[in-house]
């Protein structure tokens, strides 16, 4: 009870902070609107092909517009050396990694949430009743690209290149993540149902979910002090 | 009884040993200054002890744990080159953050209490961001003892304080010794140091080149270590 209560604490001074400062939010969400306009423009968004693509293109959006926040997520306590106070205090490496986790997961959640309506007009999509299996497959996805990438913001806080290590870095570890939410995506996105043999998309979503949340949680100890 | 023992601590940057063997041990209710020039490894030593960086050899306990257990570090408090302070936070959530972290019963109210020990209470919903570098010292200095720590690890405590601050932190230093509490601080002014120090600990290039009382001797003639055990 003790661990999750000062993860959260984490969590809302990451959140507090946020909400006072907008830096990343305003800037990732920014970034993924105007992405979405631009391809809208570029495409004709009533083909097939474009609703084929449409669902990749939205994860690739949120995975770019992603590191946007997970870059300031450890960056950010580098002023006054507040990760050193941090670190000195009885809060683990894994309280601490997952109550940043959970900060970064809120936030891009926000910039999904305020990204879909833009995505929906613009690339005519037609949800009817996918639209609740798509916020899932949106939580479970988001939750993969959030907890890896909150763990390379810890390996890469004091890169002078971190802006541009952390998505080299990141990208080729989100590759699972982001197949299973792209097929998904895609699927429900054309309107299509989701058969048995999608299952194994899903399986696989959880599956990253839950190794890379447990392997974070080991690591991060060890990737913060050394 | 011993508060910190360091035993045959080595530490690595690289080639660079930034400590070579380093061993002394630090009694309870003590008030250590750990002095040296620039790069003797002073800020290496206390962030090992606070558990921000490990040895590469050696061995550190801390009031008989690991330096990185958490009951550890729930005992002791660090005020480091940085205030570990967020510009976002007002004062009293900084101070409120802190406590929580510690695990102090009712944070709001203890956070209250330090903001008025030290003169920070009509600005307690003022964001740091907003402070002045003496307001934000004072925060500083009320976040590392807000969680009443049995030993305290202050790195050059007194650089850049304005006179107020440096009252404070002296007020508070001595409350905390009288309380039988335990303190290394690193530093280069000698002054301030020497008349809270009991004990004095020189390092000379990664090296611990003396370890004992502070002597009146020392507070006369400040400069005195440096010319019998350090670098002319």
């Amino acid at each position: 009870m003790n661990f999750l209560r000062q993860a959260l604490a984490v969590a809302a001074k990451d959140l507090r902070s946020e909400i006072r400062s907008k830096e990343s939010i305003n800037a990732s969400l920014a970034f993924a609107l105007v992405i979405l306009l631009l391809f809208s423009f570029a495409f004709d968004p009533t083909s097939d092909q474009v609703r084929e693509i449409a669902g990749g293109l939205l994860w690739l959006v949120f995975a770019f517009a992603g590191t946007l926040i997970l870059n300031r997520s450890f960056a950010r306590e580098l002023v006054n050396d507040c990760l050193d106070a941090l670190l000195a205090s009885p809060v683990s490496g894994a309280q601490l990694f997952l109550g940043k986790a959970l900060a970064n997961f809120l936030i891009l959640l926000v910039v999904e949430c305020l990204s879909i309506p833009v995505f929906t007009v613009f690339y005519n999509v037609h949800w009817k009743q996918s639209i609740g299996l798509f916020f899932v497959v949106m939580i479970l996805g988001t939750w993969g690209l959030t907890v890896i990438g909150t763990l390379f913001s810890a390996m890469t806080v004091n890169l002078r290149l971190r802006e541009l290590m952390l998505p080299m870095l990141v990208y080729p570890m989100m590759i699972p993540a982001l197949m299973g939410a792209i097929q998904l995506s895609s699927l429900l996105v054309a309107g299509e149902p989701l058969g048995a043999d999608n299952q194994i998309w899903f399986r696989l979503l959880i599956a990253f979910d839950v190794i890379f949340t447990a392997l974070a949680l080991a690591l991060v100890e060890t990737v913060l002090v050394g | 009884m011993t508060a910190v023992a360091i035993e045959g601590v080595w530490k690595y940057f690289g080639d660079y040993p930034a400590l070579r063997d380093v061993s002394f041990t630090v009694d309870r209710g003590m008030c250590l200054a750990l002095i040296g020039r620039n790069g003797a490894g002073k800020t290496t030593l206390l962030r090992i002890l606070a558990g921000l960086s490990r040895s590469s050899k050696g061995r550190i306990t801390i009031l008989d744990q690991d330096a990185r257990d958490q009951a550890t570090r729930r005992q002791v408090g660090v005020l480091g080159h940085g205030i570990g302070i967020y510009e976002e936070l007002s004062a009293e959530e900084n101070l409120r953050l802190f406590a929580r972290l510690y695990g102090v019963d009712n944070p709001g109210k203890i956070a209250m209490e330090w903001l008025e020990r030290t003169g920070l209470e009509r600005v307690r919903d003022g964001l740091v961001r907003e402070f002045s570098r003496g307001m934000r010292q004072r925060l500083a200095v009320a976040r590392a003892f807000l969680h009443n720590p049995t030993l305290l690890l202050l790195d050059e405590p007194f650089t850049a304080l304005d006179d107020r601050a440096i009252k404070v932190l002296q007020d508070l230093m001595k409350k905390a010794l009288a309380d039988g509490r335990t303190i290394i601080m690193s530093t280069h002014q000698l002054r301030e140091a020497l008349e809270l120090a009991t004990d004095v600990a020189l390092i000379n290039r990664g090296r611990l080149a003396f370890r004992g009382e502070r002597t009146q001797e020392m507070l006369e003639d400040p400069g005195w270590l440096y010319r019998h055990y350090g670098e002319a």
